[in-house]
This record gives C-alpha cells, structure tokens and sequence, in this order.
C-alpha cells in the first residue's frame, strides 16, 4: 500500500486557466469545497497568452450585433459542424459573463461613452471583442485569480482560514483520475513538482479543464503545460473524445528568429488595420475567397480599406476571413515562392497607423517584435507565418452542463472540451467560450455532487497502480531513451506529418512512427531524484502528448474531406456528408478506436436564422426538405 | 552565427549548493532560456527552471543573469559577447527548492493580504461606466505580469529577511494604488498601505522600475502618488478632526 498525502472535496477542477477558474468561482459560490490543481504557479496559465479579446454580442460599438447574428458567424467559422447548442448557449451567454467581471475588478478598454469597447476581428461580422490593448488574456486570468482571493479572504473572514472552502494546489500534476467499481469518478491521483511526493485527492466531481495539445507540434504557440492531460485523463477515465483531426493552425506566428518561431502575433493587428502581403508586396488574401464566403468580403482593396470607418456600406477585409482560410492562403503564397526570406508573408501595420496608435493599441507585439526580432514594427512590417495554437477536438460534453458522456463526475470545459467551435474555432471565441462553460461545468458539477446519496469511493488498488506508475521512469534499466529527444522527435513528426496539409500516406506514416516512439517511450530514462525534476515531470506527460497524437492522427486519416482545421490534399473538397459526421476517439486497453457519430440535427428555429441559399454550400438535400424556405411554412412568432 | 557559450548556473537546493560551468552551443537569436532547455535536453535532465510562455507574458522565468534580476526568456544571447561567462543564479530575495527554482510563496501570502477590488453599490453587470483616460492609470498596473522582479530587487526585502512579515512589496503597494486608482473601487486603501502593507518603508530608489520587464513605471505612477495620498489623508487637519470625533473601528 502506497503512503500518500490525502485531502478530500466536493469539486477538483484540474487547470487554472480561465475555464478551470471560472469554474471554480461557481462551484465554490454554490456552496461546495473546491480544490483547483494546476501544473505551474497559480496565476501562469496558457490563457495570460491570449490576445486580441473576448468575443461577447454586446453591440456596444454596432448596435446591430446580437446573440443571433454571433451565432450565426461561429456556426460559418466552424463550417457547420460546431455543436448547435453549445454555440447558441455561448452565443447568448458571454456578455452576461463579461460584464460580470467587471463586478470582480476587471478594466476592459472603454467606447467614448465609457462602456467596454469592442473590436473587429476575423470572422465576426461586427466589432465584437472586448480587450484590454493586447493582453486581453493577461486580464481574464489577473481579474478571476483575483476573484478567487476575494472568495478566500471571505472564508478567512467568517472561517478563519483562507482554504476553507477553495483552495489552490499549484505546481501539482494530475496522473491519474480514480473512480469507483462502477466507473464513477471518486478523486484523482497527482505529484507536487516541488517535492515529487505523491497526492491523492478524494471528490466525487472533476472538473477537467486543462487546455490543449499544442506541445505535440513543433511549431506552436502553446507552452509546455499543453500536453493534452485532460485530454488523455478523461480517455483513460472512459469518455470519449470528438472532433480530435481538427487542430487550428494561427495564421501568424512569429519566424523569426529560430528560437521565437511559432510565438503569436495577435489577429488584433489585422483587426486594427494590418494586412498581409506577399514578396511581391501584394494584398494575395483578396485571392483566397472560398466560395462559401463569397459575396461576405470585400473582392478588391479599395472597399476593404473604405470598410473600416464605413462597415455598413462596405464588405470586410479578406484579411480577416476565418483562421483556417488564411492560415492555408498563407502557406500556398509560401509554397508558390513569394514568401519572406524566412519562410513566411508580411504582415504590415506600420504603413497603417501612426506610430502611436500602434504603440498604444498593440503595446505587447511593439515589444514582442522589438525584443525578440529586433523588429520596429511602426516602421516595418512584420514577417509571420502559421503556427499551432488550438485543438477544436475534445472532450464529448453535454452542451448545458459540461458533463463527460459517459463517466459519472467527470466534467469538461474550455479547450479540452470538444464541439463548440466545430471545425475552426473563430478568434475571440476560446476567452467567451471558457467563461460560459467554466461557468456552466462549475454549476454542472455542483448540481451533480448535490444530488448523490452517496459519495464513490476510492479503489486502494488503482492508486498503488498510478503510484507504480509514475516512478516508472525511475526503474529505467542501462540504456534509456532520453524524454527531450524523444518530445523533440514527436513534435517533428506531427508538424511534417499531421500538420496543416494532410495526405493519406503521409498520415500513415505518421501512425507508424507513434507506434515505434510509444514502444521507444516505454523506456524513457531519468537522472536525479523526484524533487523538481523536470526530466522526470516530460516523461510522464509524453505519456499524454502520445496518446493525443494518436487520436489526431488517427482522426485525421478517417475524415476523407477538408473542413477548417482539417485540410486533405488529397480530398481537397468540403462533402455534406462529412457535415453531420462526428469522428469519435475511445480506448480500448491500449489502442485507439475511432468510431463514426451521427451529428444532431439543429433545432428548426436556429436553422431557421440562415438564409436557404446560404445551408445549401453545407448541408445535404435531405437534411433541408424541413427548412421553411422549402416548405413555404411561416413560424410563429417566438415558437420554439 | 554558432558558438560555444560559457555558463555558470546555480545548482542545488536549501541544503545548499554551489556554481556548475557548462559549455553549451549558442545560436543567432537566442534567449537565456534556450541555452537552459539545450542544458536540459543534453547534459544535465534534471536542472530545475521554471517557464511556461517563453513569449515575456506569464512571468514564470525569473531568475538573476550575472546578478541582474531578468526574465530568461526575454534575456537575449546578443547582448553579451561569445567569450562572456554568463552566470545564472535563482531570484535572491527568496529561499531556494532546486537549482533556478525559488520559493515564492511569500508574493501569494502578500496578494492575500490586500483588500480585493470592493464593486460600488448600486451598479449591476452591465451598467458600469468608465472613461478610458480614468481606467488607464489602473490599466498600466495590471499589465503586471507577476514576475516578481521587482520584489527580488527590493532592497527593503533583498538581503532582510526580517522585513517581509511588514512589507507587501512594490508587487503588492502597485496592487493597493491599482485599486485606490480604480475609478469604481468603493474601497480606502490608504490607512491599509501605510499601517499594514509596509508603504512607508519604500523610499523610492526606483530599484523595482528599473527591473520591471513590462516597462510599468511602479515608483513614478503607483508607490509616489499612493505616498501623496496617504500624506493628505494623515494630514489633512478636517480628516484628522473627523476622525477624532468619529473613532474609527470603535
């Protein structure tokens, strides 16, 4: 029997970003102990690096933005294949959401009438995206982390103790999460990076909200937190995972110089004005409309530039298409040899705007590109290509609760969760997205521990098991395989191999190779001992960055269409069939399964908010026989 | 553009320890940090560094560069010439777990200890109203990335230990002058950053300015006026008289 430390809760929440934060606000606000576990210091999660903003229908800046007319741009950002109900809830829930951290302490920047000010961005059709200059993600974080002092200064007030009821167990890493006979959840299993003892945690609810799988690529923006944990926890745990082929490549990332290459440069740029070019010095993104956009963008220069002070007579910049488009207009621009010498397009503000504006609107990429690139970018363009950012893929939830399908207390939100932006996730939309379903996994998780008569409880057995198995690399024999080359040979692999342009052979390859680095993996090798030992702390999270990238892969091959975040060279063609077709990741003992998943219908009165013309570029015939435009039918007003 | 650098890192734990020199390929456009993870990957697996972005934003890789107090990631390779030695040692201000990780709990111990944002009565989500020239002064405080240099440098702090328990740190009086600034904060601040946090032992050196990776200027905008405004409440002769007649905490 394995001697671990051992505290107990009503709610863990494993990630301290915005979505595991969030949710830890509301579970504890609804009454329950709560624990938030999270792998770096309280305070540093992936979500300081976002950007450009939070989008949110406040129509403070175009009062013609509603929660309709959002919905309707994240369902085209996703090409249709977004879980409906997830988009409508995030749709109609995040202004609620961000003014409400107002009430905590935040200061977005302000519209000349003092409300929060909003700004364009791609894909959203009107200026949409509350921010603070361009550290938008920096103030969500500060602002919840700072809510969550205030929790704890209210417990020091009335119990005496800080931790009382929420309590933050940082620089901890989640292995394992336990369950009972029945397969319900019952606690997690984890290791303090500090000491490297061990922690079992005790809870019949787990929030998982761990971000994404970004550490798998080699050029990305992500940080080393983003090894797909919960992504893998929640595979190993029994509940399945969706969406996993479509991974979002940011258009523009960072070059040059080597070290930096992949850091983001904010879409707030091209928001604010920017655009891109090629060698040749021209606008190539007018030439990159696809046909399902067209008529949505501006087709020449000319009325691209009129529509920044004039929107509601001009059509936007082709600049500011969706992710995917650009991100695929740049590497063709690239492949076809008009890139940057290295290997990339510019991106231009400085003939834009006055050096003050840029210095006041991008204050962090003016020292991002100063500092790192020995860029002035008031004065030259900046050279920028695309880099890994953000999974689409997913934990499979229920859209109003969080809850995992499947396991009994799990639960998911924020990047880890699967559905709500289909196949490409619009800018903008991953901040909203893990306040709404932060918010609603708190509550779901709240209201599921509420209505147990009976708490699971831990399996002695399981937790001697991930204790046998965490200090595996320990027991590595003479010769082991180095965990930083082993993690430098995956991130190669899924960048040349399952990266932005796809093909079957290529792919095939790829799921070759994980199977010969899951076989070099299993004997991963460290030197030292368990206190803060970084060696020892990538050798246990390969475990998951290899699982995730075989789901990736694995997806990838099966999906025989281009949609978003998934582009086949060799089925270059969006197909309605694909559409209603969810591809979704299980484990079965060692291996992953991929299954078909049969998509659900959206209901008829959000169908009903886009124009026929419009579904008919995404949907088969049988799937329209119902629409209005069709029948001839009229609804009624406010039927649901 | 390749080179051999020389480093000498810290290396050890609060038993102690000591310098260890490496030798280590440098190339065009590196940061500090990248010579640590090429350490890592090749000669020493277990050296222990904290970071998470490596893009100057989440204030993780703090840690002193031949005994300045630097983010290793915004630390570039071309400011020091190929035949330096470049030392690398953990934040000094604080005691140390491993190698070039330090224990900074007592920056969490001081954020617990300042007031949180206090919402105005009356305004729901939704109806505040602010101007962007009133929230801007806040705004530059929150840029902070809680780094913690500046309480590294700190020399109220630095070498004296048994000045933590009265002083919050410029961290934490930013943090106090942050929220007084805030255009909707129904908080006073000023008793709390004189009598609890310490204010009065800064004597702006500008020491915690001079570090601060985000350019916020922390002595100039946060600790001076929030000293100017502790003065005017101390020694306005009508808040004196009124606290006379109406006892506070009585």
């Amino acid at each position: 029997m394995t001697e671990v430390e051992r505290h107990s809760y009503d709610v863990l929440v494993i990630g301290a970003g915005g979505a595991g934060l969030r949710a830890a606000i509301e579970a504890r606000e609804q009454g329950l102990r709560t624990a938030v576990i999270c792998k770096s210091l309280f305070g540093k999660a992936h979500t300081v690096m976002a950007e450009g903003g939070c989008a949110a229908a406040m129509g403070n800046v175009n009062a013609g933005d509603n929660w309709q007319v959002h919905f309707r741009d994240t369902m085209r950002g996703g090409k249709f294949l977004n879980n409906w109900r997830m988009a409508e809830l995030h749709a109609k829930e995040a202004p609620d959401r961000v003014w409400e951290l107002e009430t905590y302490g935040a200061l977005f920047d302000r519209t000349g009438d003092g409300r929060i000010s909003q700004r364009n961005f791609g894909g959203h059709e009107y200026p949409r995206l509350a921010h603070v200059g361009d550290r938008t993600g920096l103030e969500l974080i500060r602002t919840m982390q700072q809510k969550i002092v205030s929790l704890q200064q209210e417990d020091y007030r009335d119990l005496g103790d800080y931790d009382a009821r929420l309590k933050v167990f940082s620089e901890c890493t989640v292995t394992q999460l336990l369950n009972d006979d029945a397969g319900a959840i019952s606690g997690a299993f984890a290791y303090w990076r500090e000491s490297g003892r061990f922690v079992q945690f005790d809870a019949p609810a787990v929030v998982l909200a761990t971000g994404g799988i970004g550490k798998s690529f080699s050029v990305t923006s992500n940080s080393w937190e983003y090894t797909g944990d919960g992504h893998a926890l929640a595979m190993r745990a029994g509940a399945k995972l969706i969406n996993m082929e479509f991974v979002q490549f940011h258009p523009t990332g960072m070059v040059w110089p080597p070290s930096v290459k992949g850091i983001l440069v904010t879409e707030g740029v091209r928001g604010d004005g920017g655009v891109l070019k090629n060698a040749n010095g021209e606008r190539f993104m007018f030439n990159y409309i696809p046909d399902v956009f067209k008529g949505y963008y501006a087709d020449n220069p000319e009325e691209a530039d009129r529509w920044y002070s004039d929107p509601n007579n001009n059509r936007r910049t082709p600049d500011l298409l969706p992710r995917d488009e650009v991100a695929r207009a740049i590497n063709t621009e690239v492949k076809e040899g008009r890139g940057s010498p290295h290997g990339g397009v510019y991106l231009d503000i400085a003939s834009r705007l006055s050096d003050e504006e840029i210095e006041r609107r991008l204050p962090s990429m003016h020292h991002q590109f100063k500092e790192l690139a020995d860029v002035d970018i008031t004065s030259e363009a900046m050279e920028v290509g695309p880099t890994c950012h953000y999974v689409m893929g997913g934990v499979e939830v229920d859209p109003d609760t969080g809850a995992a399908d499947g396991v009994p207390g799990l639960f998911a939100a924020g990047e880890c969760a699967g559905g709500m932006h289909g196949s490409n996730r619009l800018g903008g939309n991953s901040l909203s997205d893990l306040l709404v379903f932060g918010r609603r996994a708190g509550s779901g998780a709240a209201g599921y521990v509420s209505s147990l008569t009976e708490r699971p409880t831990a399996n002695q057995a399981q937790v001697d098991e991930a204790a046998r198995a965490a200090v595996e690399p320990f027991g590595a024999g003479e010769t082991y395989e180095n965990p930083y080359t082993l993690q430098s040979d995956l991130q190669r692999l899924m960048n040349e191999l399952v990266g932005i342009i796809r093909t079957e052979g290529e792919m095939s390859e790829a799921l070759t190779k994980l199977r010969d680095l899951a076989e070099r993996a299993r004997h991963v090798g460290i030197e030292g001992n368990r206190q803060y030992n970084p060696g020892w702390h990538l050798a246990l999270d390969l475990r998951n960055m290899l699982l995730v990238s075989e789901c990736v892969a694995r997806a990838a091959l099966r999906r025989t269409e281009s949609r978003g975040g998934h582009t086949r060279d060799d089925f270059p063609k969006m197909d309605a069939e694909w559409r209603h077709t969810l591809l979704e990741c299980t484990l079965d003992g060692e291996s992953v399964t991929v299954t078909p998943g049969e998509q659900v219908p959206m209901r008829a009165d959000l169908l009903e908010l886009f124009e026929l013309t419009e579904l008919e570029k995404y949907y088969t015939e049988p799937e329209l026989v119902e629409h209005p435009a069709r029948t001839g039918a009229q609804r009624e007003e406010g039927a649901p | 553009m390749t080179y051999k650098g020389h480093f000498r890192i810290w290396r050890g734990d609060e038993e102690g320890g000591s310098l260890e020199d490496f030798e280590v390929e440098v190339n065009e456009g590196e940061v500090v940090l990248d010579i640590i993870h090429r350490l890592q990957a090749t000669q020493a697996p277990d050296l222990a560094v904290r970071w998470n972005c490596k893009a100057g934003k989440c204030g993780s890789c703090s840690a002193e560069v031949n005994g300045r107090p630097r983010l290793l990631c915004m630390t570039r390779m071309s400011i020091f010439s190929a035949d330096e030695i470049i030392t690398v040692t953990p934040m000094r201000a604080f005691s140390v777990i491993k190698d070039l990780v330090p224990d900074v709990s007592y920056n969490y111990t001081k954020a617990r200890e300042v007031t949180s944002f206090t919402p105005p009565e009356g305004l729901g989500p939704g109806e505040y109203r602010m101007q962007q020239e009133d929230v801007e002064r806040s705004q530059e405080f929150r840029k902070c990335i809680e780094c913690f240099l500046c309480q590294d440098t700190c020399h109220v702090v630095r070498d004296h230990e048994e000045n933590k328990s009265a002083f919050a740190g410029p961290r934490f009086l930013m943090r106090a002058a942050e929220l007084e600034m805030h255009p909707l904060d129904a908080a006073d601040r000023r008793d709390d950053a004189q009598d609890e946090h310490g204010l009065g032992m800064c004597n702006i050196t500008k020491c915690c300015t001079e570090v601060c990776p985000e350019g916020i200027k922390i002595t100039d905008n946060a600790l001076i006026p929030m000293k100017e405004r502790v003065a005017g409440r101390r020694y306005d002769p009508v808040v004196w008289l009124g606290n006379k007649l109406f006892k506070r905490g009585s």
